[in-house]
């Protein structure tokens, strides 16, 4: 075949040669560069999911297979019934149809799966609902009404205060004050934490997902909520705080042997002037809140072969009428728990595939 | 025998362009997605998805014109081993079209996560979940994305290079224009 393509080229000269050549290695420089800007090499002061979760494992050490945070942690499964009551504000299946499947953890707030249960007030509880269409809605809630900062900036630094001293091997003593002096906005967190005491159960606890969310109609009508899962068997008051580093897993087993653990499922209605976008700030004053229906739990088992294990609790997980609000937190969340949930996943063996005999 | 053609078919120019803009603009979003705790990781994820899904619906399309219609052939003058790296670059960047969106959809499967590609659109998982396979699939799609992204520069490249420096008619052969 002959060449006919090729029309007749007169040679380049020197200067016209080099100057193509750089013209093309200018061209797949830039492109090159940009790459290296959007992905991070070329900006090492962005936060990145990366940088979030390498603070985690800087804090709590580098546990493999367990969660970069929340480590400590037990599996339930139920269901939840919904209640007419949301239904006129969200479209979501979890509120119309009459029960939807359950899969949740209760888990200590901390990176570090020894922690004992008495170490902190704070106790977490994930849920993940498996609609019937498909969808699924799943949350991550803790059981202080607000989060101590509001930005996942402040997030990393809170996280580098309480990081250890690579001499001594523990955080500095200055470091959380001196955070929190520079952090007014952890003022109503620190106030809660004050009369906050560690818990004695799992099931006596109120969860708040505490960052702003959208319950959306079936016409598109947009409302702020914030929920949270308030338990409907409330304990005798002055329940003191068992000895030991595990009570609360056993307990959590103890009760489910005995019956089903009920929560109520609230959501508040923002008001007006309500901020959407902080999670570190309450919301004051009157509000409407919906009953939007009972979780009922019904069973446990250990996390470390539960089918919560291989749960990533994305709060951005989301049905077809919940939306996010543009709460900051959320997309940082979102992102830092992605990056936790590959190193994780990688360093696991595959969870038995038949649904194993759950504990009562 | 019929001339050989000088340019690809309109079809094949159409799809090329249209799916270099989607490529190009599929390794920033998934490189700047990863990469950020902002909004603009959720965003970019958004549209990182259903733009997965329609190239790899394309890929299919152009897979199947690419092998219908004839091909200009390259330069008679050509070295041997340009033709053959040609071929080749050729070859990774068609499977890595179709490999890329299978492994983001597939890791989205093993993760356990419905397959949303928007509020209310879902795809039915292409595994069952399985978190290492989670790993290793979310793994590959990174590394194999970083791939593509070498393979489209050397691409380029070497578009350029038959463009402004052999000046041998390839680069017009895409382009549709008289060289």
């Amino acid at each position: 075949m002959v060449d006919h393509s090729s029309p007749p080229r007169p040679p380049l000269s020197t200067p016209s040669l080099i100057a193509r050549l750089a013209g093309i290695g200018a061209v797949v420089a830039v492109a090159a560069g940009a790459f290296a800007y959007v992905n991070g090499t070329l900006d090492p002061q962005r936060l990145q999911p990366k940088t979030l979760v390498n603070a985690l494992e800087t804090n709590n050490g580098v546990h493999p297979g367990l969660r970069r945070n929340h480590a400590k942690g037990v599996c339930v499964a139920g269901y939840f019934e919904s209640s007419t009551e949301a239904r006129a504000y969200s479209s979501a299946q979890v509120f119309s149809e009459a029960k939807t499947p359950v899969i949740g953890r209760f888990a200590l707030p901390s990176g570090n799966p020894y922690a004992p249960d008495s170490s902190v007030p704070i106790r977490s509880f994930a849920l993940q609902f498996s609609q019937a269409n498909g969808q699924q809605w799943r949350t991550g809630m803790n059981s202080m009404p607000v989060f101590p900062v509001g930005t996942p900036e402040a997030f990393y630094q809170m996280l580098k205060a309480g990081a250890p001293d690579p001499a001594t091997g523990k955080p500095n003593p200055a470091g959380m004050p001196a955070f929190f002096a520079a952090h007014p906005e952890t003022a109503p967190f620190l106030a809660w934490v004050k009369t906050a005491k560690p818990s004695a159960s799992y099931a006596t606890e109120t969860y708040n997902g505490i960052n702003a969310f959208y319950l959306v109609s079936a016409d598109g009508k947009r409302q702020a909520v914030r929920w949270g899962v308030v338990p409907q068997s409330q304990d005798t008051a002055g329940d003191t705080v068992p000895s030991g580093r595990d009570f609360l897993e056993k307990d959590l087993v103890q009760r489910l042997a005995s019956g089903p653990l009920r929560w109520q499922l609230n959501m508040t209605l923002a008001n007006p002037g309500d901020p959407l976008d902080d999670a570190s700030k309450a919301w004051a004053g009157e509000h409407k809140v919906l009953n939007a229906g009972t979780l009922v739990l019904q069973s446990s088992q250990p996390q470390a072969d539960g089918d919560c294990r291989d749960i990533n609790f994305d709060p951005l997980i989301l049905p077809s009428g919940i939306q996010a609000s543009n709460d900051p937190l959320l997309a940082a969340r979102s992102a830092a728990y992605a990056s936790s949930y590959v190193r994780r996943a990688g360093e696991v063996s595959p969870l038995h595939s038949a649904p194993q005999e759950s504990k009562p | 025998m019929n001339a050989q053609p000088r340019f690809f078919a309109l079809l094949a120019r159409l799809l090329h362009w249209l799916m270099a803009l989607m490529i190009i603009a599929m390794l920033f979003i998934g490189a700047g997605m990863v990469a950020s705790v902002s909004e603009r990781h959720e965003w970019l994820i958004h549209l990182h998805k259903p733009l997965g899904i329609a190239i790899l619906a394309l890929v299919i399309v152009r897979l199947s014109v690419r092998f219908s219609t004839r091909q200009p052939p390259l330069p008679a003058d050509l070295p041997l081993w340009q033709v053959l790296a040609a071929r080749a670059s050729h070859v990774v960047l068609y499977a890595l079209m179709l490999v890329l969106p299978l492994l983001g959809w597939a890791m989205i499967s093993a993760a356990g996560d419905p397959v949303m590609l928007s509020s209310s659109v879902q795809l039915p998982a292409l595994v069952e979940a399985n978190a290492p396979l989670f790993a290793l699939l979310r793994k590959a799609h990174g590394y194999l994305a970083y791939l593509l992204f070498l393979t489209v520069l050397l691409h380029l490249a070497a578009a350029l290079f038959h463009g402004l420096i052999r000046r041998d008619g390839v680069l017009q052969s895409m382009t549709g224009t008289k060289g």
